[in-house]
């Protein structure tokens, strides 16, 4: 087993003798027109099925919920108020103020990063209302924690870095539901509707779930990137919103695009998951959000359980250690 | 757009209902462009605007017009451009009043016919006399509203007899069009913006101050609408006053600007082109109508006359090359080319029409192809009524819509107004095949054709139209097959014959090769035409859409040019192939300025090369290609030879773009305001309630609510408006049918704000009943602060908003009530479009009544508003002009 946590290159961790690039996605919130094009096209790509019980799920313009087994992409949709957006601004303000976690040399770090707390930038048009929209999917961590404790085998590191369920291995114990610390990895219920493949089977009443029982989530399309093909979310995004690329590429441009959004006085603007030093050695799936990611139904600080598993064995060790030592004094003790 | 430095989107949800256009809305915006959405609601499209302005339903000329008034008295105007370019210069006939001082109606209302006579509109003529239209006879307004005559200027202005105005190039002639338009809009003014709009006043400096900064040389500003602003009952007027504004601008012909009229179906542009209208032949050439048009000879006199500037003056070519096309052989010299083949118009026959009909029994048969009238068709009650009349009905659709289920599980049959077993009506249901089952091409918003090839053949007995026509068109000829009888020749004598594939699907390449034309004589005989103005009207070439003549020159299927944009040039003219001549941008001419210099080095497009003597630039000169700037040609002579070198407006009969339009409009030579037929809000600027030349049709199951000051509007105190949402398609048909849209927008739901809510005491995602005085339907309420009341004239307007894709039937994924039920039928006179993005309703909380007390809570509230069917529906409500 690789390096648990901290910065690191998956691929090489996981033994992949040729070098592939990372592969990831960066989701630029600030574009996002909410159409769920990604939704659609995931779905359609992977023949998910169809979630939910056809009923409006009382969220603004979401009705898929959540990210689960049968949606591996899915749009938030969250009304804000005035005051909500100058919190977010001041928030995001106040990160940067602090030092924006960066990678590399300072050189690649954006000089308008720096000062800009205290800049003076034109405040944007619309400050009373927003309606934030964003496309959630999984994130590829580094340290994948559903990877890392599930017990057959079943997920695997991919040589584009990727964390790719094989359904013919998982036996649906579900550990991996436990052990992501995004909530993303679901096991399939069996109750969901099947989606006709052909036009001929739209009216069959009961065709089966694929997949019933066993783990689901984004395959980064995996048999779309062996094929040098785009993933179906990336390439349905009528807007660039979602962008596809070699993982290096895609921090470097949500770095740039963060420090564009900031002079223009967008101080709510920050990236997510593009540190390396986060819970998760940082993602492979990088956003960018116009606000704390609990507002998009995203944990702060993320953390992979196995973090910290060193330690854990350390105490362990030591605590057996201890407790032979124990033994051994009451042996010995007992002798003399 | 990608150009443009400021674009206002009014009247479109773009981000929403145009997701893959909008891309170039994002990229001008990633390039630094401000965007604007001025929108009843607060959409998706207004989440990623830089600013929102909430207006009111139906209120927008009052905003245009300030705009002009704003751009006009502040000095704002690009004066080189509105002077060569527009008609602002030109004299209009001294008959001609305003609308200013006529108390809203301008000369030449005829209460009876409750229309214009607009011969006062007409330009002044060198000498005394109007400059009319050509032809042996005027044409009232009430005949070219029957015939929608407005529709036939899809691709160019309407005829003039001749192009011999009267210019005063100070523009300070009080008979100048200039002049007309400034006294015109002088009252249209930020706080008429705020008291009929409900818009503040920093909004409007804002929006005016964006558009006029980002107008000029340097920089461009574009305007996108879709049906927000066509969908009413003067929509065509609040298309013209963007029209006038832009020209003010300078923003027409140039990269960045323009009006972009955003067509939702994936080819409904092209179904104007090559037209599913009544009252259209390919490339906007109007029906012959009975009386009018009896010979050829009286049609093309009354299509363009020949001493009319610019391309329409060479009709006779395109009609000719299209009764080639159709005819070949038959069409001869002799025979007028057949013209006696193509039936006559005796009058309205658009789709509102035909529901009226029916409702008369005078429609026996019906087919009903890519559309669901049942849901998507304003009164729908009325439409699945009528439909009820019909002794049969085909439906060819990719689902059982419910315009094919509507006899066993509609509304009606619930309400127990119809019964199964009572309805004589013979169905057809006839399986289609979906856009990846056959091939063919879209014309898109752009006028961008872009060819789609099969990659499935369709399942069972599902059928292209190509096919489904094709063999319809064979079996009809197979059973008059030796028929003697005059009436049947148009169909024997009919060309139809095209290479079938294994399936019997003809090829659609051989269709579109003759829509693109080819050469019929000489030495050329039948190679493909390159350009329209190949086209002769001696019988030599044939065509079947003039304006889609080079499409396949060479015999190549250009639409299915496919060179990636990072491989060419910034236009892009080698992917697909826009109309006309593969032009991307209109009238491009005017993207110079009158000797032929760019504007500007930051907005060069097309130029005038002085060494090659020729317009040259990134895109396809819209131009004769060798007329210099400074060409004065002798107005006489007529046609593309009499066009000056600052004569952009090719398609225009005198060369300029129209800020009076002195023809071609019924309602008014200028955009007036007028509430819509049901208004909660009084005008405020003339005592002219409603657009007096507005079609209504009083009759019961189409009773219209009060307005505002008159008896009874408080029982429907509340406006609603229709729209769509990126996830459904229209009424349905392509979305509630699949799993994966269906689950993104499952139930029907009406949007209201926080405080319409706690007045009526509506619960978030609970139920609530919306009345109007057409029916009653349920819906969950969504209640967001993405609506706002209005401040409007002292008092509060709310607006309801309801997506319209849900019908009552029992076949699809999810259903529900249609809202389209909720509306009734005014149409706009021009081109004869239903209002159906505002109108009047009460809301309550809880489910509708079910059974006959449907009818019964919809019939209380009629009678609660003395509604009769007269109620709304008076032509002039000045009480200084009744009668």
């Amino acid at each position: 087993m690789g390096q648990l946590s901290g910065p690191t290159d998956p691929t090489a961790d996981a033994h992949w003798e040729h070098s592939h690039p990372r592969k990831g996605f960066f989701t630029d919130t600030s574009i996002c027109i909410g159409c769920k094009a990604c939704e659609v096209a995931c779905k359609e790509w992977n023949h998910n099925p169809q979630d939910g019980n056809l009923e409006l799920l009382g969220s603004s313009y979401d009705n898929t919920g959540a990210l689960g087994a049968s949606t591996w992409r899915h749009v938030a949709f969250i009304e804000q108020g005035q005051e909500r957006i100058v919190e977010a601004r001041e928030s995001g303000r106040a990160l940067v103020s602090l030092g924006m976690p960066r990678i590399g040399p300072p050189a690649t770090a954006s000089p308008a990063a720096t000062d800009l707390a205290e800049a003076e930038t034109t405040p944007p048009d619309t400050a009373d209302f927003r309606w934030l929209m964003s496309s959630d999917v999984c994130k590829h961590c580094t340290h994948a924690g559903c990877l890392d404790v599930c017990p057959t085998g079943a997920l695997f590191r991919t040589e584009f870095g990727t964390v790719v369920v094989q359904d013919d291995v998982c036996n649906g114990c579900g550990t991996c539901v436990a052990g992501c610390p995004f909530g993303v990895i679901e096991r399939r219920a069996d109750g969901s509707v099947k989606v006709a493949t052909s036009r001929n089977d739209q009216h069959a009443k009961h065709p089966a779930v694929p997949n019933a029982g066993i783990a689901q989530k984004c395959t980064l399309c995996y048999d779309r990137l062996v094929a040098d093909e785009t993933p179906a979310c990336a390439k349905a995004c009528p807007t660039t919103s979602i962008k596809f690329g070699d993982h290096d590429d895609m921090v470097e441009t949500a770095r740039e695009r963060v420090s564009s959004l900031h002079a223009q006085g967008l101080t709510e603007a920050r990236l997510y998951g593009a540190n390396e030093n986060d819970g998760v050695g940082g993602t492979g799936s990088v956003f960018l959000l116009l606000d704390e990611p609990e507002v998009y139904g995203l944990p702060p600080d993320p953390r992979v359980p196995t973090a910290d598993l060193p330690q854990m064995y350390r105490r362990a060790g030591m605590a057996v250690a201890g407790m032979a030592a124990a033994v051994a004094v009451a042996f010995l003790g007992g002798r003399a | 757009m990608a150009n443009a430095d400021c674009i206002v989107i009014q009247g479109s949800n773009m981000a929403e209902c145009h997701p893959v256009g909008y891309q170039w809305v994002a990229e001008a915006k990633a390039r630094g462009a401000k965007v604007i959405h001025v929108d009843p609601r607060f959409t998706r499209t207004s989440a990623v605007a830089d600013k929102h302005i909430p207006i009111r339903a139906g209120s927008d000329v009052v905003l245009l017009g300030a705009l002009i008034n704003y751009v006009i008295t502040n000095d704002l105007w690009f004066k080189e451009y509105v002077g060569a370019y527009t008609n602002a210069a030109t004299l209009v006939h001294a008959d001609y009043r305003d609308a200013e001082d006529l108390g809203g109606l301008f000369s030449g209302f005829d209460p009876e016919k409750r229309a214009y006579d607009t011969s006062s509109w007409a330009y002044a003529e060198q000498g005394e006399g109007a400059i009319d239209e050509p032809g042996l006879s005027r044409e009232h307004g009430a005949e070219a509203s029957a015939r929608a005559a407005a529709d036939t200027f899809g691709s160019g202005g309407p005829p003039l007899e001749h192009a011999e105005v009267q210019r005063d190039d100070t523009l300070q002639d009080p008979r100048t069009v200039f002049q007309i338009v400034k006294r015109h809009y002088a009252r249209y003014t930020p706080e008429m913006v705020r008291d009929m709009c409900g818009i503040n006043v920093a909004d409007f400096e804002y929006l005016a101050r964006s558009i006029t900064e980002n107008s000029g040389r340097d920089r461009t500003t574009c305007f996108a609408y879709a049906v927000g602003w066509t969908q009413h009952s003067l929509g065509a007027q609040f298309i013209r006053a963007a029209a006038i504004l832009q020209l003010l601008l300078g923003n027409v012909g140039r990269p960045g600007g323009g009006i972009m009229a955003l067509r939702g179906h994936a080819s409904i542009q092209g179904s104007t082109d090559i037209p599913t209208l009544f009252n259209l032949l390919p490339g906007y050439l109007p029906m012959p109508s009975a009386g009018r048009h009896d010979s050829l000879s009286d049609y093309l006199a009354a299509v363009g006359s020949k001493q009319q500037k610019g391309f329409w003056a060479d009709a006779d070519a395109y009609t000719v090359s299209l009764l080639k096309a159709w005819w070949g052989e038959a069409a001869t010299a002799d025979n007028d080319w057949a013209y006696d083949y193509l039936p006559r118009l005796t009058g309205a026959h658009g789709t509102y029409e035909t529901t009226m009909s029916m409702l008369k029994d005078e429609v026996e048969g019906y087919f009903i192809l890519g559309q669901n009238p049942a849901v998507g068709s304003a009164n729908g009650r009325l439409q699945r009524l009528g439909m009820s009349h019909l002794k049969w009905l085909v439906v060819r659709d990719l689902n059982m819509i419910e315009s094919a289920t509507w006899w066993k599980d509609g509304p009606e049959i619930e309400s127990g107004e119809l019964r199964t077993e009572d309805i004589e009506t013979e169905v057809f249901f006839l399986p289609a095949a979906t856009h990846v089952e056959k091939a063919g091409s879209f014309t898109q918003t752009q006028r961008l054709l872009q060819w789609r090839h099969q990659a499935v053949a369709p399942p069972g007995e599902c059928q292209s139209e190509l096919q489904f026509f094709f063999e319809l068109g064979q079996r009809i000829r197979a059973k008059l097959a030796g028929s003697e009888d005059e009436r049947d020749r148009p169909l024997l004598d009919l060309t139809w014959d095209y290479p079938t594939d294994e399936h019997g699907d003809p090829d659609a390449e051989a269709v579109l090769a003759e829509i693109n034309g080819r050469q019929l004589a000489g030495p050329d005989a039948g190679k493909p035409l390159s350009a329209y103005t190949e086209l002769r009207a001696d019988g030599s070439t044939a065509a079947g859409c003039w304006i889609y003549t080079g499409v396949y020159a060479d015999g190549s299927n250009h639409a299915a040019n496919r060179k990636p944009g990072r491989e060419q040039g910034p236009v892009a003219l080698e992917w697909g192939w826009a109309w006309p001549a593969n032009r991307r941008v209109l009238y491009n001419r005017a993207s110079a300025d009158p000797a032929g210099k760019p504007w500007s080095e930051r907005k060069k497009y097309i130029w005038w090369d002085q060494d090659q003597g020729k317009w040259v630039g990134d895109d396809v000169p819209d131009f004769p290609v060798d007329r210099a700037p400074g060409s004065q040609p002798d107005p006489a002579l007529g046609g593309p030879a009499a066009l000056s070198g600052d004569d952009p407006f090719i398609m225009q009969a005198d060369g300029k773009g129209w800020l009076f339009a002195p023809k071609g409009l019924v309602d008014g030579p200028l955009p007036t305001h007028y509430e819509a037929q049901e208004s909660p809000v009084a005008n405020a600027l003339y005592p002219q309630q409603q657009s007096p030349a507005r079609l209504v049709f009083p009759r019961a199951g189409n009773f219209s609510a009060p307005s505002a000051g008159t008896p009874g509007a408080e029982v429907y105190p509340y406006v609603f408006t229709t729209y769509r949402l990126t996830e459904h398609h229209t009424a349905g048909g392509m979305s509630r049918w699949l799993p994966y849209l269906s689950e993104l927008q499952p139930e029907m739901f009406c949007e209201v704000s926080p405080e319409l809510a706690d007045e009526r005491g509506l619960e978030p995602y609970g139920w609530a009943t919306i009345i109007s005085p057409r029916s009653a339907i349920e819906a969950k309420v969504l209640i967001t602060d993405r609506l706002k009341p209005l401040a409007v004239g002292g008092h509060t307007v709310h607006q309801i908003g309801l997506p319209y894709h849900w019908g009552v039937g029992s076949d699809a994924i999810v259903s529900g009530d249609a809202a389209n039920d909720l509306l009734g039928v005014t149409l706009d006179p021009n081109v004869q479009i239903q209002e159906s993005k505002v109108a009047s309703c009460d809301i309550r909380p809880g489910r509708r009544p079910r059974g006959q007390e449907l009818r019964a809570l919809v019939a209380a509230y009629q009678a609660r508003a003395g509604l009769t069917a007269e109620t709304g529906n008076r032509a002039v409500t000045d009480p200084m002009l009744e009668d």
